[in-house]
Order: C-alpha cells, then sequence, then structure tokens
C-alpha cells in the first residue's frame, strides 16, 4: 500500500524526523488560508499522487504570495497530471500540499529496504539527491553507500555515523543526521514498511537537514496490525477493479491486453499470461483465485474480469489441487449464466476431480471451449478471439 | 535417498485443531506420512482424529519423537510458531502459512542463525518425496517416485511441472515448494545443492520468477559446481514493472528482477529453459536421458503426455 507525501511527512513528524511546516488543501481558498498560517513565505505548492516524476509534469511549484498560492493551487486542483511514473493516461489531482519554501544548499539521499539478499532492513543512501536511485545505481554505483541492520540491534550510532561521513556531513550535521537516520529506522519498524525513501534529503543553508520529499511502502501482509495506516488508503489512486477484487480476497492486477484470465496459484498466474503473449495474445488481466476458492469468489472473479471493457475472450485454467475442479466448473457455469457471457471462454482443468468437472461444463449448454494442457487452451483462446476480430 | 524427507520423517503439525491444519494432517496420514501429532497451545491433552494434541512443540518432540513439522497457524502468530519449532531442535520446519509479515521473517532468520532447522518457505506448498513422505498441501497423487529433483517458489506451478513429467513416464526424487515471499527460510541454491549431493536425483527442474536474483545464483552455482543437468523456467515475462504479481517477491524493481534478464543468465549457465510454462518437462528431456529403467516405473499416463 501507498500513502501520499504529506501523510508521509506527518507520519515522519511523529516520529521526531524533520519535514518542512505544511498542509493538505483541498481548493484554493484554504490554500491561501494555510499558506498564510504556515509563516512568510515564499511556499511550495505540491500536487498530491501516488506517483514521482511530479515537478517535470507541473506538479510542484514556487509561490511567493500568499494569493499566488491561491492561483497556483486552483490551477493544480483537478488537473490531469502525466509523469513517468503515471503512464500516458495520467492521473487526476483531489489534493495539494502547502509547504514552507527552504533555502537548500545540498540534495542528499536516504532509503531504507528489506533487503532479500541478506534477509534484512538495509539503508542505502547517497550523496545525489533529488535522481532516481536507479539511475545512480546503473550510472555512478560508487556514490550509493548501504549499511545492513541487524535485526536484534538495530540501527547503531556508528552505522549512522559511518553514512553521515560518507554523505559529506560535517560538525554539528553529523549528530543531527545520526538522530534522524535512527527516528527513520524507528519509523520503518514501528510501520512495518516495505520501503522508506527521504529523497531528496536536504541541508538547508542554514545547516539544517529536512526531509523534502517522502514516500512510503507498506507491507500489505501487516497492515492488520496498523489500522491507522490503512486507513490512509485513497481509493481514488488505485484502479476500482483492483479494489474490488481486493474485498474479495482476490489477487488481480489489470494490464492492457484483451485476454482475461482465471487462474489459481501466483506463479501459474504469470506462466498463464506469458503462454498467451507466447501465442500472439495480450492479458487483459493478472487474477489468482487462491487456493481456497468458493464458487462465489468464481463468480466475482467473473465479474471483475468482465467489468474491463477491453476483455474479448477469457482463459480459465485451474490445476486443482486442494481446488477441486468439479467446484470451478460449477462456479464458471454459475458465473457464465449470471452475466449471460458474450466472449469466447476456453477453460483448461486438470487435477483433483477433473473428469467430473469436465463433464459440468459438458453440459452445461454453454459455449465453452475444453482445452488439455496449457499450451493447447493459450492457442485457442488467442484464435478464438482473433476469430471474432479482436487485438490478437 | 531423497532431500529432505523419507519414509522415516516424523512430522507433526502446529495448529492441528484448526479446519486448514487438519484437513492436510489427515491427507498427509493418508498419502502414507507419520503424522505423530499436533500442537494448538491450549488444547494440550486432547486427541484430534487420532492425533495427540500437545500445548508446545517441545512436549510434541518429546512424546512422539517428531523430527519435522509443518505449519497452519494465522499469519500473526506463525513467525512465533517457526521459531518455537526451532527451538524444539527439529530437522526440518515448513511454514505453509500465506501473508507472514516481512519484518517477522527478517527476525526469524536472524534466530535461525547457528541452529540447525531448515526452514521451507513461509507461503508455499511443502515438501514431498513421492511414495515416501508428503508434508504440505500438494496433491499426493500426481507425482510417482523417480529422479528428478523440482523445486520452485511456485505451487500451482510446481504441479504443472510434477503433472508433466509424470505425463513422460518421469517419477520425481523430491519436490521442494521454497514460497513466493522475498524473505524465506531456503533458496533455489540449497536445493540445488542438496540435490547435487543426492545419489537418487539424476536431473533437477527449477522453477523461479521476476524479483530479487535468487535464481541467478542458483544458475551460478550449476554452472560451476553441478554435474547433474538442470532445465528451468521462469515465470513473469508479461509482468509490469512495479507491480507485485500476487506474490511479494515477484515484483520487478528499478529493471532489475525482470525474466528476460533471469532467463539470459539461466541459458549462459547451461540450464534448458523453456519457452512456455508448458514445456517444462520438455526442457529437461533436451538435456537429460534417462535409462530406461526409470521410464518402466511409468504407469497410467495423465492427458499432458498425450497433448503435448
Amino acid at each position: 500500500m501507498n500513502i501520499h507525501e504529506y501523510q508521509a511527512k506527518a507520519i515522519l513528524r511523529k516520529f521526531g524526523v524533520p519535514v518542512p511546516d505544511g498542509h493538505v488543501c483541498y481548493n484554493g481558498a484554504s490554500a491561501r488560508e494555510w499558506a498564510k498560517r504556515l509563516g512568510e513565505g515564499p511556499w511550495v505548492v505540491k500536487a498530491q499522487i501516488h506517483a514521482g516524476g511530479r515537478g517535470k509534469g507541473g506538479g510542484v511549484k514556487l509561490a511567493k504570495s500568499a494569493s499566488e498560492v491561491q492561483l497556483i493551487a486552483r490551477d493544480m486542483l483537478g488537473m490531469t497530471l502525466r509523469t513517468h511514473q503515471t503512464g500516458p493516461e495520467g492521473k487526476v489531482v483531489h489534493r495539494v500540499l502547502v509547504e514552507n519554501g527552504c533555502n537548500i544548499a545540498r540534495e542528499l539521499y536516504i532509503s531504507l529496504v528489506v533487503d532479500r539478499n541478506s534477509s534484512k532492513v538495509a539503508v542505502m543512501a547517497s550523496t545525489e539527491g533529488g535522481m532516481d536511485i536507479e539511475e545512480v545505481a546503473a550510472k555512478t554505483p560508487e556514490k550509493i553507500f548501504t549499511e545492513t541492520i541487524d535485526p536484534l540491534v538495530g540501527l547503531t550510532q556508528f552505522q549512522c555515523r559511518k553514512i553521515a561521513f560518507s554523505l559529506g556531513l560535517e560538525g554539528k550535521q553529523v549528530g543531527k543526521a545520526v538522530k534522524m537516520f535512527e527516528n527513520l529506522y524507528t519509523t520503518f519498524v514501528a510501520c512495518d514498511c516495505a520501503m522508506l525513501e527521504v529523497n531528496p534529503l536536504v541541508v538547508t543553508a542554514e545547516g539544517e537537514l529536512l526531509a523534502l520529499d517522502a514516500k512510503f511502502g507498506f507491507d500489505d501482509n501487516a497492515l492488520f496490525r496498523h489500522l491507522q495506516i490503512g486507513d490512509m488508503r485513497d481509493f481514488d489512486e488505485e484502479d476500482p477493479n483492483e479494489i474490488e477484487a481486493s474485498q474479495h480476497d482476490l489477487s488481480y492486477i489489470s494490464l492492457t491486453g484483451n485476454i482475461g484470465c482465471l487462474v489459481n496459484g501466483a506463479g501459474l498466474a504469470m506462466a498463464t499470461m506469458d503462454i498467451i503473449k507466447h501465442y500472439g495474445g495480450d492479458p487483459a488481466n493478472f487474477l489468482d483465485v487462491g487456493g481456497g476458492a468458493t464458487i462465489e469468489r468464481v463468480t466475482e472473479a467473473f465479474k471483475i474480469i468482465l467489468s474491463d471493457r477491453n476483455v474479448e475472450g477469457i482463459l480459465v485454467n485451474i490445476f486443482g489441487g486442494i481446488m477441486k475442479c468439479d467446484v470451478i466448473a460449477t462456479g464458471v457455469i454459475q458465473a457464465a449464466r449470471q452475466v449471460a457471457l458474450k466472449v469466447p471462454l476456453v477453460v483448461r482443468l486438470e487435477g483433483t476431480n477433473v473428469e467430473k468437472g469436465k463433464e459440468l461444463l459438458a453440459q452445461s449448454g454453454l459455449d465453452i471451449v475444453a482445452a488439455d494442457g496449457m499450451a493447447d487452451a493459450a492457442q485457442k483462446i488467442v484464435m478464438a478471439v482473433s476469430a471474432k476480430g479482436g487485438r490478437a | 535417498m531423497s532431500i529432505l524427507v523419507d519414509k522415516n520423517t516424523k512430522v507433526i503439525t502446529q495448529g492441528i485443531t484448526g479446519a486448514t491444519g487438519l484437513f492436510h494432517a489427515q491427507g498427509a496420514r493418508e498419502y502414507g506420512t507419520q503424522m505423530v501429532g499436533g500442537v494448538t497451545p491450549g488444547k494440550g491433552g486432547t486427541n484430534v482424529d487420532g492425533f495427540p494434541v500437545f500445548n508446545t512443540v517441545a512436549e510434541a518432540v518429546e512424546q512422539t519423537g517428531a523430527n519435522a513439522s509443518v505449519i497452519y497457524v494465522p499469519p500473526p502468530f506463525a513467525a512465533d510458531s517457526i521459531m518455537e519449532a526451532i527451538d524444539a531442535g527439529l530437522d526440518l520446519v515448513c511454514c505453509i502459512t500465506e501473508g507472514i509479515p516481512v519484518l517477522d521473517m527478517v527476525k526469524v532468520k536472524q534466530y535461525m542463525q547457528g541452529k540447525k532447522t531448515r526452514l521451507i518457505g513461509p507461503n508455499c506448498p511443502g515438501v514431498i518425496t513421492p511414495g515416501q513422505c508428503k508434508i504440505g498441501i500438494m496433491p499426493g497423487y500426481i507425482h510417482r517416485p523417480g529422479k528428478v529433483g523440482v523445486v520452485s517458489r511456485s505451487g500451482t506451478l510446481t504441479y504443472e511441472a510434477v503433472w508433466q513429467l509424470t505425463g513422460y513416464g518421469l517419477g520425481q526424487s523430491t519436490c521442494v515448494g521454497i514460497g513466493g515471499d522475498p524473505v524465506n527460510g531456503t533458496s533455489h541454491l540449497d536445493c540445488l545443492k542438496m540435490f547435487e549431493e543426492d545419489p537418487n536425483t539424476e536431473a533437477v527442474i527449477m522453477i523461479g520468477e521476476i524479483g530479487g536474483s535468487a535464481e541467478e545464483e542458483a544458475a551460478y552455482f550449476v554452472k560451476e559446481h553441478m554435474t547433474k543437468p538442470v532445465a528451468g523456467y521462469i515465470a513473469g515475462r508479461t509482468a509490469p514493472p512495479g507491480k507485485r504479481m500476487g506474490h511479494a517477491g515477484a515484483i520487478i524493481s528499478g529493471g532489475k528482477g525482470t525474466a528476460a534478464e533471469k532467463v539470459a543468465i539461466l541459458e549462459s549457465c547451461g540450464i534448458s529453459v523453456a519457452a512456455t510454462p508448458a514445456e517444462m518437462a520438455q526442457a529437461l528431456m533436451k538435456v537429460y536421458r534417462p535409462d530406461s529403467k526409470v521410464s518402466h516405473h511409468y504407469v497410467n499416463a495423465p492427458a499432458a503426455a498425450a497433448a503435448s
């Protein structure tokens, strides 16, 4: 799960990480009011969407007067912002952050992630603040400093100092940095983050350290113990089908193709998308119905797939281990009837009670194409979609 | 011989009084696994469908002589259950539970340092040595005893590979589902090392996914140290970057961990990589010629062979 910048900064503030003073606003008038309350200016108005690269797309602007804050906020709210992370369709801005500007002397980078190689949390820091860390890693890897954290001890002060010195901090800045890094780690653990990035971390002309932008990625598996974080979820930023799916415990990701997929197991679901592509088709989604899918869940899954207008055919691929094929078949039949299915449907069943499942499908009177094996299934759905004049 | 489990393995189920735990304990017992009991705190001294229930793992081990455990405890409590099993000195712990917070697993990994227990999973189907011992949720009947080792992050994709092998008359020595989480107990590399040392394994299928670099590390081991033929498959060629594809581990970040990159490295290390998931057994047969004795063990041809 992701949150907005203003929410991220509120969390950091709570954990003692210095951030600029600011406030979220939903209209121009309140932006003007908040600017006056925050200070003398100048101010920065920042579009709040879940994507990076906002500056280049016109989503971050400097204002010298409170009325300028109002004008900028008014223009920004409701605009569609396109950045390299939003895709060509862009994202509509529903909220802006108004905050005090600062005099930037240096821009640095720091982040914490769960490092799968060491199975520990790692700190990554770099002198190249404001850039994508991936780009820094590719071009100048020597400018990235890493420290791995022992989970039983936590981030130690000597590690913090090492990072501070590698970033070229000096004098009083070092002590401030140590405190900031310790607090960042405390935040990371307390909120069960998967990723926490401060980019840029700035040193101001006055020698203060400030988290000028912050990005959190939360571990979805741990949200059960952080209800207040779950409440920060902004449904406007997510695909409505993905929200619907998550409410039915289905793992769904919408893609750009025209062949809907319904599969059990994440690995098999990915593999099904791959084989569709291999035979010249284009998957419309990733959908894992899970190991314990019921007839109701299969029906919901069908509805979600079909609510994507690009879908011109559906491939069901089930390897029933625990999940019985006759249950899946019943679900498929029920769903196809409920939604009055009009697009071609290819079903490949294998595993427990497969004969019973196939029999149910054959007797249903519905126009369902049975397939043997994944290759056969993929070829059949690609052919069926292209025969109907689809894009395959 | 086999790896990890065989006919002598004695297994307890942690979370045996839950519906899932009991269902799979019964399934494993029917398969012939020595399922010797279970643990549910507070229900010690009771009995569920013939399985004695204990309050603690230590007690269960003492009373039953178990050397392995399988965990079906809900995610908020699963990490603690793993540590309890490690503390009781078990050789093997399979954690089936899906959805354990990753920072819990970071602690577990550190806790395991210097202890003898091997952890499989979490978020995995388990381990099976066909005909001898099944620990976990995989359908037993698709497997045949034989000489091909299978290791995979994904459950159903493992079944797919096993079904194809069985269809070609190729039995399996041991099949290991290592799980789809970013922090887990056993890696592809660990399994390859065990398969290389196992006299009954003649060849290996390694199934990977996008994300991380575990498949690459395993591939370098194949190149440098393995004498046995290896085939592979990488799922997620069509996955868009930055999106988590079901498994928390399956995410391409910053252009790293893509399928194309992984396939290229696997191939450069001499692994026969299947172009599609329907060709995993065929990819193995390009590099592995089983002797005829093995093929004769094959009975009851599944449709997979006819279809391909």
